[in-house]
Order: C-alpha cells, then sequence, then structure tokens
C-alpha cells in the first residue's frame, strides 16, 4: 500500500494556486471524461478566451466562479505510480487568511507560488510563517509565470534569494526552489525545454520524492482521552487515539490531572483485541484499577507533559471581532474544552519582518505572543514537545465564532494551586438497600 | 500505517468526538455503499459498545426493493436503532420522481431529512458524503455549521484547525458531520475488501430488467415503473454505481459479479460516479444550490 502526502498550495492572489494544482491532475490524467467534459465547456465562458482554464477544476463555490478567486479551501485526491496525495488549495487574499490556516493545519508540506514578475510578497511571508506555524516542516517555493519573465535565470537567482533569506527567518529546514510555469506546465509534470540552466526535479517528481514519515518521534506515550465508554456495569473502557508512542498489556500507565497510576488490563484496536498498540491508532483501554478518568483526561507513560493553568502561546487571530484581553472564551486542548482567556498579548509579530512589537490587542488575520490562563488545570505541553497537546483554539462563548488558533510556546506555571477546602464536600446521603433497609452512606464529592 | 489505516483512525476519532460532545447525534443511512462503510466504522470506533446514537433512513418510497430488504436485515443482525422517515404528505399527494423533476428531489429528500431532523430533535447528523464526489463538497468542512433553517453558508464557513472541532451551537442549529469526507471511491471499494464490509447486492452485476433512456440504463424495479411509448424492458447484465431512487439511478453494462472485479472495473473507470445520478448531470453549481437549501 502506497503512502499518502497530505500538502497545500498558498501564495499571494493571483500567483496562480488553483491553475497550477488543476494542471498536475490534467496532466497526470487524473480527471475522469467527464470532469474533463465539463472543464473544457467551463473555460470557453471563461476569463483565458477559451484556452483551458485549470483553476476552474478547483474553484467550486458559486461565488468563486463568479468573481474568478478562490474563497475556501478545496480538497482534491490524486495517485501516482509513487504516491498518494491530498491537497488542499487555499485561498490567496488576505481576507482568507484563516481558510488558509485550515489547510495549513492539515499539511505535512507547503508548496508556496511566488510570481516571478512580482518576488516574496508580504502574503507569501504571511503563509509561510503560518505553514511554519502550524507545524509544516517541508516548503517548496515554486515560482511561477515564468512564461511571462522570459524563463530568466536571473529572475529565478534573485527570487531565490528572497526565499532564501525568509527561510533563515522562519528558520525553515526543508526549503526546495522549483521554476515552473503553471498556464504552460513547465516544470510542473514534465521538464521545461524553455529553462535549461534549471536541472532540478519537477514539482511533481519533487512531491513523489519528499521524505516525511518517521518524523513524529515524541517522547512517552500519550493518549488523550475522547470518551468513556460504559456500555453496562461489567465494562469500563478509555477511547482516544495513540498521539505518541506505544502501549502494551501489563504496562504501568499515569492518569493526568489526576496524577493517579494504573496497570493496563486490555486494549482494542478498533473492535479487535490487542497486545499493543502505537501512535495514530485509535483504541479502547481498560484499566485495572479504578482511577479518575473522564474526557480530556490524558493516559501517559514516560511523556514529561504538564498540568498547568498558564502558558504563552502564539494566535492567530480569525474573528472579525477583535481579542478582548480578560474576556472569557471555551479553549479546546486535545480532548479538553475549558473557559479561559487571554490574560496579555506580549507583543504582535509583522509578518513582513519577523519584528516584535509591543501590542494590546490583536485583530483578524494578526498573530501574537500572549499569555493565556485557564480556569482550571489542563493536561498540556508545547507545541514542539507534543504537537496534539500543544494545539489550540478559542471558541467565542457568545457567537460561537473559532475565534482564533494557536501553539503552545511555554508552559509558565506548573503548579496547580492547592485544592481549596471548599472544593471538597463531604455528603450523607441515603441508599435503598432493598428489602426496606435504607443506610446513610457518606461520600466525598470532588468539586472539579 | 497505510493510508487506509489513516483514513480508518480519522473517522473514527471524528465520530467519538461527535459522541462525547454533541448533545443529540444520527447517523444518516442512505443504504448505500458509502452508509455501509460508515455503519462499519460506527461499529469499530465505539466496541464493544453499540454506536451510542440511533441511524436514520430518509425513504422517499422508490428506493430499489433490494435496498431496503438490506437496510431492515442489518438492522435487525446488528441490534442497531434504525428510524425510518417519510414525508407521508407528499406521498399521498401522489409526489413522485416521473412527474416532478427536481421538486421532488427537494420534497422527498431535503425538505423530509430537515422535518425528521427537526422532529427529533438531533443536533448533529453524520453524513457520508465525500469530498472527491463534487467540487462544492470538496469545499465543505468536516464539522459543517447548519441555522436554524438547516441552510449552508459556503461563504462563511468556520474554520476547522487540526483535529479541534469546534461543536458549539445555540438552540435550533445542527452541525452535519461527514467522518469520510477525506476517502475516494477507490479508498472505498479497498476498505470494503479489506474489512469484508457487506453491501446491497445491487452492485454487483447480474441480469436486471432495464430500460435505456437518455444516455441512461434505468432497472425496472416494480410496476409502478412508467414506460414511454414503445419502451420494452430488456434483460441486461447491469450493476450500479450509486443507489438511490430506483428510477432516477443509472447503471453500468458490466459482468463485474465479485467485489474483485467491481474494483477492476472502478479503478479502470473514465467517468466519476455521480454521472450515474441523474439528479446531479445539471448545471454547476446546483449541488451547492441544494446544499445551501438543506440537502446533505
Amino acid at each position: 500500500m502506497q503512502d499518502l502526502l497530505k500538502f497545500i498550495t498558498c501564495g499571494s492572489v493571483d500567483d496562480g494556486k488553483s491553475t497550477l494544482i488543476g494542471h498536475i491532475l490534467y496532466d497526470a490524467k487524473l480527471l475522469y471524461a467527464d470532469q474533463e467534459q465539463a472543464l473544457l465547456l467551463d473555460s470557453q465562458v471563461g476569463s483565458r478566451g477559451g484556452a483551458i482554464d485549470y483553476s476552474l477544476l478547483l474553484d467550486g463555490l458559486m461565488a468563486e466562479r463568479e468573481q474568478g478567486i478562490t474563497i475556501d479551501v478545496a480538497y482534491r485526491y490524486f495517485t501516482t505510480e509513487k504516491r498518494s496525495f491530498i491537497v488542499a488549495d487555499t485561498p490567496g487574499h488576505e481576507e482568507y487568511t484563516r481558510n488558509m490556516a485550515v489547510g495549513a493545519s492539515f499539511a505535512d508540506l507547503a508548496v508556496i507560488l511566488v510570481d516571478a514578475t512580482q518576488g516574496v510578497l508580504t502574503q507569501t511571508r504571511r503563509h509561510a510563517r503560518i505553514c511554519a506555524m502550524t507545524g509544516i516542516r517541508h516548503f517548496t517555493f515554486a515560482v511561477n509565470k515564468f512564461d511571462l519573465a522570459g524563463y530568466d535565470e536571473a529572475v529565478f537567482l534573485r527570487i531565490s534569494a528572497e526565499i532564501a533569506q525568509l527561510a533563515a527567518q522562519l528558520q525553515l529546514q526543508d526549503v526546495a526552489v522549483i521554476p515552473v510555469s503553471a498556464t504552460e506546465g513547465d516544470n510542473v509534470t514534465k521538464p521545461s525545454p524553455h529553462m535549461p540552466w534549471y536541472s532540478g526535479k519537477t514539482l511533481l517528481a519533487h512531491l513523489e520524492s519528499v521524505e516525511t514519515s518517521g518524523e513524529d518521534g515524541e517522547k512517552g506515550f500519550t493518549l488523550p482521552v475522547q470518551r468513556v465508554s460504559r456500555p453496562d456495569h461489567t465494562f469500563r473502557g478509555f477511547q482516544g487515539q495513540i498521539e505518541s508512542g506505544s502501549v502494551s498489556v501489563g504496562e504501568s500507565i499515569t492518569v493526568l490531572p489526576s496524577n493517579q497510576n494504573a496497570k493496563i488490563k486490555a486494549i482494542f484496536v478498533g473492535d479487535s483485541p490487542a497486545e499493543r498498540a502505537s501512535a495514530g491508532q485509535p483504541v479502547t483501554l481498560q484499566l485495572d484499577r479504578e482511577v479518575d478518568v473522564s474526557r480530556g483526561s490524558v493516559i501517559t507513560q514516560n511523556a514529561g507533559l504538564q498540568v498547568a493553568q498558564q502558558f504563552s502561546a502564539t494566535l492567530l487571530w480569525m474573528d472579525d471581532t477583535p481579542l478582548a484581553t480578560g474576556k472569557e472564551y471555551w479553549v479546546k486542548i486535545g480532548t479538553k474544552l475549558l473557559p479561559g482567556m487571554v490574560r496579555a498579548v506580549n507583543y504582535s509579530i509583522d509578518v513582513n519582518t519577523g519584528a516584535q512589537r509591543p501590542a494590546a490587542a490583536l485583530a483578524k488575520n494578526e498573530i501574537a505572543q500572549c499569555v493565556l490562563a485557564l480556569s482550571q488545570p489542563a493536561v498540556l505541553d508545547a507545541f514542539c514537545s507534543h504537537k496534539v497537546l500543544g494545539e489550540l483554539i478559542l471558541i467565542d462563548r457568545v457567537n460561537h465564532a473559532t475565534a482564533a488558533c494557536g501553539v503552545i510556546e511555554a508552559v509558565l506555571e506548573n503548579n496547580p494551586p492547592e485544592e481549596t477546602p471548599e472544593a471538597v464536600q463531604r455528603l450523607v446521603i441515603p441508599v435503598d438497600m432493598g428489602g426496606g433497609v435504607v443506610k446513610q452512606v457518606e461520600i466525598t464529592v470532588r468539586i472539579l | 500505517m497505510t493510508h487506509l489505516d489513516q483514513l480508518e483512525a480519522e473517522a473514527v476519532y471524528i465520530m467519538r468526538e461527535v459522541a462525547a460532545e454533541c448533545e443529540r447525534p444520527v447517523m444518516l443511512y442512505s443504504i448505500g455503499k458509502d452508509s455501509s462503510v460508515m455503519l462499519h466504522l460506527a461499529l469499530k470506533a465505539f466496541y464493544p459498545e453499540k454506536p451510542p446514537f440511533p441511524f436514520l433512513h430518509i425513504d422517499t418510497g422508490w428506493k430499489f426493493r433490494e435496498m431496503t430488504a438490506f437496510r431492515d436485515r442489518r438492522a435487525q443482525e446488528l441490534g442497531i436503532q434504525m428510524l425510518v422517515y417519510r414525508n407521508e404528505e407528499a406521498i399521498a399527494q401522489g409526489v413522485n420522481p416521473f412527474d416532478h423533476g427536481a421538486a421532488y428531489t427537494d420534497i422527498m429528500k431535503t425538505q423530509a431529512l430537515k422535518a425528521a431532523l427537526d422532529f427529533h430533535g438531533f443536533t448533529a447528523a453524520f453524513g457520508g458524503g465525500r469530498r472527491d464526489e463534487e467540487k462544492s463538497r470538496a469545499k465543505e468542512r468536516i464539522f459543517s455549521f447548519r441555522n436554524a433553517q438547516h441552510a449552508w453558508d459556503p461563504k462563511n464557513q468556520r474554520p476547522e484547525l487540526w483535529k479541534l472541532f469546534n461543536t458549539q451551537i445555540h438552540k435550533g442549529e445542527s452541525i452535519r458531520v461527514f467522518p469520510i469526507s477525506n476517502w475516494t471511491e477507490k479508498d472505498i471499494w479497498q476498505y470494503i475488501q479489506r474489512e469484508q464490509i457487506p453491501i446491497v447486492p445491487l452492485y454487483f452485476a447480474k441480469e436486471r430488467p432495464v430500460v435505456h433512456r437518455d444516455g441512461n440504463i434505468i432497472m425496472v424495479d416494480d410496476a409502478r415503473m412508467r414506460l414511454l411509448p414503445g419502451e420494452a424492458p430488456v434483460i441486461q447484465s447491469v450493476r450500479f454505481r450509486t443507489l438511490g431512487c430506483y428510477p432516477l439511478t443509472g447503471g453500468v453494462e458490466s459482468t463485474a459479479a465479485t467485489l474483485e472485479e467491481v474494483i477492476a472495473e472502478t479503478l479502470a473507470a473514465a467517468t466519476s460516479e455521480r454521472t450515474s445520478r441523474v439528479i446531479d448531470n445539471e448545471a454547476a453549481g446546483s449541488m451547492e444550490r441544494r446544499k445551501r437549501e438543506g440537502y446533505f
């Protein structure tokens, strides 16, 4: 079975993202006959005077076709002899940056388009930054429209230097630069006869060969609990996806935040009992004793996770309503949803230069480093240590908009406040023992 | 993990999120192969617990007879709760696929679906839609928010980052959830084969009574089928790539009678599967229009 590469195309408006992907699908004969026919028909009334407009393969919303722009992410699926691909084609307009971020959060690799006649633009930098922030590690800059730049090597060298500078600023690790023409097909799937000075791979050949496996070597075993399964009184299982490491029957684990220990009694991978399960697998775990586990708990082993209430995070603001510091939002981290607030904005980040600027507020499409405080301690970690427990969204509690996304930089305070006496209540309740016998039972209730 | 393992894990994760966070979920069940895969994934996701939500079939009254028989048999075998909803008023008024064209789909499917969701007060409905099916679906989120009128606003979708799904809604609003968004038709078939998932026999070629009409092969499934003057059913070996109301579902000439043969034909196919749905062969944007109005 082939492996899967998830990538996005991004870059500024009119850099030719949709056209590029449309061309790959067309060239690689990945279109069905009826789609090809529809494309030819659509092109006759399109903006390229009857020549094939490859972007029409992707811009599927009526408003997009009317305006000739991409508003939201389109997902396309194709398979070559070497690999299966899912591509998210993202919008270039600044207005729709949040939709671009949606695509970026989904991908392993970014194809960032740069217009050869314009060079690296502010929006190119913004997109590269968001890609790096959301965890993409592989970057391919496709310098497009070389047909309009005389297929000139000097242009390629100048823009490559701009890209190198950007890559250094964002500390990008794996970077490739390829000169292409998406409309004419140069270096898209076939080597260009017009650019003999470029001897590297075509874009498709590059995508087919980028090595992305074996990267997520996160420390220890982590399983954020999605739900507690209790079909009847005999069974209590904890369901979730293993995000790092592996676990075997009989091994000891710790449940956070309750910090209780237990041993693994049984593992189900889907509906099959298993001795062992590892990262990426959806499982149901049974433990050998009653411990405090609920949705949002994390079952873990030697992962070094934190239970904390305050942390710093880089946020991308996505809502039309700007951030209000001190206002309560819903914060979702892993499988935990709880109230929290942005206590302070440390600085905003200039998307063009990367400069840190003092800021008090945060408006749509802006990026800033902030201090967040949760209403109670939650299990989390820095994004660079445990990705899934370092990702978060803020949800507006009134209009329910997904107001921001962010990644945790550092945990600021690691000691949950002492349990206050009010948080524990002792109750005496009558329990019907059957046969008319009622016993008074004392129980301890912890208010979480 | 293989490509299919990854897709399966993603779908299971989504189903568990909905079961944990949404107040009153339901799984739409259309009886087709995608629904068979969805049902199978739901059984796996919660095992040994039964799926903690009911299943809902919107019955137009014109489904292939083999489909309804399959639905009832599977529900009984698995012990799941299968709700069936029909727009009885429209059926009594004689609304049918021959006379009422596009209005038929709207009344019997879209309106019936909205009425069923409102009647039961479901706040989240799983659907088996896939992004490779159609261009407006390719743009839809996995958690697709609907207002109190069940309308989709494609220009203002909630951002969906990583797998942090926002399931917050106000009273009356709901969410359509598509756990197999990222599967292709090929993935569906390969998964059916790998997991040995039962599917309706109509997917396999067999000699069936059909008529050829406007480039489509339509099966004469019961006596209600209206034949045009001079039209007579012929017996032909056909199978179906998608299933729906029999007068609106085109078959393909085929002798592929086993799963292996169907997969081989599918992989070599030169047309996308939606061409066999008569309803989709309309102007570009028709699916988006229907979805805005509440269609799945």
